[in-house]
């Protein structure tokens, strides 16, 4: 079973029907995106020392324990940067050129900084915010979307649109 | 007393004897694997060094072409080293930086280093993104950060708003490049100038980088042969010395994505630089002539502060006037670097530091006898000091 679907992945499992391309989870990933499908912003942290760590791994690096648990966190943040590809990009984000990338710095957590996109509704376009409105330090919340595959990825807002 | 006996060191053991490049172009039509036979033959003539002595090989990866088939191909010996470094573009000095260290311990006495790549008319790699996914790419590639370009521009923008860095300081890293290429008949740019009015009008790529900000996508291979400084006194031309090499990757480094480290704006350069000072005996005003990693104009500014040329932030300002020009404070990427001769994950830059201090620059730096090699910023990097 994990051997069929590591193969399914690795050959394309991670594109959605839109053409985007949908995450695909790790292990130590897994319980980041099943906590988004609850409409939970969760950073995995060190269940001895308590530091916060991102990308998700197995063992801390601060105490070096194995043990960790996912904290709940306010799904604040603030634009501490951000691009607007133009192509050549794979088809479907070609199609919706110039978009934003957005690196928000949690307020939570400031030194873990989340790639996402800046959008005007959860489900909305990924141009969907006018690149005139983006600015590094503007605050902004967490939104929740669906992809096509099911899978629910972090979007963010603008605290004042 | 043996074991009192001081660390082998690498300063000045091993020298740089030979050099070898095939034609950079758009499109080759040769093979990688002819590519880099060709190169690495032209750098063992130019060394006057039979290709039967070659017993190391080092390489770094996205490399196609693997040291069992190049050895068989050009009639190598028996090979006693070889390696593989990582990290691609972040591993082009270190191919140096290791043989170096073999041939110092004894492990081997004729070394052979090599890139050879068809970027210019094969697939680019973001394009095959998917199967990344499963790895870190899953917090980044599905929002839409898919190539080198976007990644780096998330970091040149953060620079930008933190330190007061213009386009205009961009533009001064494609210009000096671009007019050291100007210069040199073998760089694919050598007859098109660059105007601030071109770079400022063209098209965007992944904002705050256009077209100019980006390296050239390449066909070509490059090679170079390392031996004993004392075996390199013997050879076709001037040795080249390996001064001091360093690697660098930072704690909590994360490779292109370094923006889950603490300080983002510090890069893995601040980490090989350490190093790479701490054995050399000279600092970074003693450089003459620097050969800096350029896919993208931003990772310059970055690196000057990185090994040191000026104080964090200053990087941009260290730009200005002419600074980077033949004549200026550090003449940069003399033969036009990855933004302007050839993208070739960087080997160019090592093949030209060899030639600035051998005195036989297309645009040559009056006097050089030291010389900044690195490699790719952003991801884990290293780095050469060369003397002659």
């Amino acid at each position: 079973m994990t051997q069929t679907e590591t193969t399914t992945a690795a050959s394309g499992g991670g594109e959605r029907a839109d053409g985007l391309l949908a995450p695909v989870p790790d292990d130590d990933g897994a319980p980041f995106f099943a906590y988004a499908a609850r409409g939970e912003l969760r950073v995995q942290c060190c269940a001895g020392c308590g530091e916060p760590r991102f990308p998700p791994r197995p063992c801390c690096p601060h105490c070096q324990s194995f043990e960790s648990l996912w904290k709940k966190l306010s799904g604040r943040g603030r634009i501490w940067s951000y691009v607007l590809p133009h192509p050549p990009l794979l088809p479907a984000y070609a199609a919706q050129a110039p978009y934003n990338v957005v690196l928000v710095e949690l307020a939570d957590a400031p030194r873990i900084r989340l790639v996402g996109n800046l959008v005007a509704a959860a489900d909305a376009a990924l141009n969907s915010v006018p690149p005139e409105r983006i600015r590094i330090g503007a605050p902004v919340k967490a939104a929740f979307h669906e992809t096509d595959g099911g899978l629910t990825v972090v979007r963010w807002l603008l605290e004042r649109p | 007393m043996g074991a009192a006996r001081a660390t082998a060191t690498l300063k000045d053991a091993t020298a740089i004897a030979g050099i070898g490049q095939t034609p950079f172009a758009k499109r080759l039509p040769e093979s990688e694997k002819t590519l880099a036979c060709r190169a690495i033959l032209a750098a063992l003539d130019d060394a006057g060094i039979a290709p039967s002595e070659v017993d190391a090989f080092a390489s770094y990866t996205m490399e196609e072409t693997d040291e069992v088939e190049i050895a068989k191909a050009i009639g190598a010996g028996d090979v006693t080293f070889f390696g593989k470094v990582g990290y691609g573009g972040g591993g082009s000095c270190a191919t140096v930086a290791h043989l170096a260290a073999a041939i110092a311990t004894g492990q081997a006495s004729v070394g052979v280093a090599w890139r050879s790549r068809k970027r210019g008319s094969g697939p680019r790699p973001w394009t095959n993104t998917r199967v990344q996914l499963p790895t870190p790419a899953q917090w980044t590639r599905p929002y839409g950060l898919l190539r080198p370009a976007d990644e780096i521009g998330l970091l040149a923008r953060r620079y930008m708003h933190e330190y007061g860095a213009t386009r205009d300081h961009f533009f001064n890293v494609a210009l000096a490049c671009r007019n050291r290429a100007n210069q040199n008949p073998a760089a694919m740019m050598y007859d098109r100038p660059l105007t601030r009015e071109m770079y400022m009008t063209a098209r965007w790529i992944s904002e705050p980088l256009c077209l100019f900000d980006n390296c050239l996508e390449t066909d070509g291979a490059l090679a170079c042969v390392l031996v004993s400084a004392e075996r390199a006194r013997d050879c076709r031309h001037r040795p080249v010395y390996v001064h001091s090499a360093a690697q660098g990757l930072p704690a909590q480094h994360h490779g292109m994505v370094n923006y889950w480290n603490d300080d983002p704006l510090t890069g893995p350069s601040w980490t090989a630089a350490r190093r790479l000072w701490k054995t050399a005996d000279f600092g970074p005003q003693d450089v003459d002539v620097a050969q800096i990693y350029d896919a993208f104009t931003p990772l310059i500014p970055l690196s000057l502060e990185g090994y040191g040329f000026c104080a964090r932030g200053e990087g941009a300002a260290f730009t200005e006037g002419g600074a980077l020009e033949i004549g200026g404070r550090l003449p940069l990427n003399t033969g036009g670097g990855g933004l302007s001769e050839a993208y070739v994950h960087g080997f160019n830059l090592i093949t030209e530091g060899v030639r600035q201090l051998r005195g036989t620059g297309t645009a040559q730096v009056p006097g050089a006898t030291t010389c900044l090699v690195t490699a790719g910023e952003g991801v884990p990097t290293s780095a050469l000091l060369l003397r002659s």
